[in-house]
């Protein structure tokens, strides 16, 4: 299939980012620059200056909401990418509002415990839209160990679903980049079997 | 029983066993994780009463901070 065909076949589409943080900021981008043609971008944080070790803000950007941010950054890289942002802490009961109408939802949260709640409440109240999960990649090396895995045709993880996220083992850029992209591609494998 | 969990073949020696005794018996401590019997999602309050058996498709995935 060429290029056109493919970005016009993904522009009918809309997908949920459910956090902007490294997996999330990384992840929009990949999908902007594809041509998927909407995003539902949800996040309550504002950009800080740590966070540039791993996701997709500037420096002139420190202070803004992430969800603004991106979307100037989106802008800048596919004006015709349509952003729905929400600029918000999601809770279990907003999740349909959220994300509803979107074909496929990408988990990006930081915390264990909101990536839980994520699973649960998209399972309960929007069934049948595919979950890519997010789990593992704190740390550097060990590229091999981040996998990707099919649980059934509405939970995906890609991660290495071992390494946490603490102070004397934090994410890094790469590893956060390869997931959060890896994320993305399994975005389009899902949308490129759709009609 | 023989079940699948995480596409591999798995024996017990019970014929049916609970959520909460198959973590025990494999040695699943870490907490927090999703399981999936059969394409549909366990609370964790069910652990203890949620059955599984012969033939059951099991999944179970760890979440980890970090995003």
């Amino acid at each position: 299939m060429k290029l056109s065909d493919i970005r016009t076949h993904l522009s009918k589409f809309r997908v949920g980012i459910a956090g902007a943080g490294g997996l999330g900021s990384n992840c929009a981008v990949a999908l902007a620059r594809s041509g998927v043609g909407t995003l539902v971008i949800c996040d309550f944080d504002i950009v800080e200056e740590e966070n540039l070790t791993r996701q997709y803000f500037f420096t002139s950007q420190i202070g803004m909401m992430k969800t603004e941010a991106l979307r100037e950054n989106i802008s800048r890289i596919n004006p015709e990418t349509i952003l729905i942002t929400h600029q918000r802490k999601i809770g279990s009961a907003d999740v349909p509002e959220i994300f509803g109408g979107c074909h496929v939802i990408v988990e990006a949260f930081d915390s264990a415990e909101m990536k839980e709640m994520l699973i649960y409440s998209v399972f309960n109240t929007m069934p049948g839209v595919p979950l890519i999960v997010g789990s593992g990649l704190s740390g550097w090396g060990n590229s091999s160990g981040i996998k990707y895995r099919r649980i059934d045709d509405s939970l995906y993880i890609c991660g290495d679903e071992s390494t946490e996220a603490v102070e004397n083992n934090p994410p890094l850029a790469p590893r956060v980049g390869i997931v959060a992209n890896m994320q993305a591609n399994v975005v389009l494998e899902l949308l490129m079997k759709m009609s | 029983m023989k079940i699948l969990l995480n596409d591999r073949a798995e024996e017990f020696a019970a014929d049916s066993i609970s959520v909460t005794e198959m973590l025990i018996l494999k040695k699943f401590s870490y907490k927090m994780r999703i399981i999936k019997i059969n394409g549909a999602l366990i609370s964790k309050e069910l652990y203890d009463s949620t059955a599984i058996n012969e033939g059951d498709i099991v999944h179970m995935l760890y979440l980890m901070s970090g995003g």
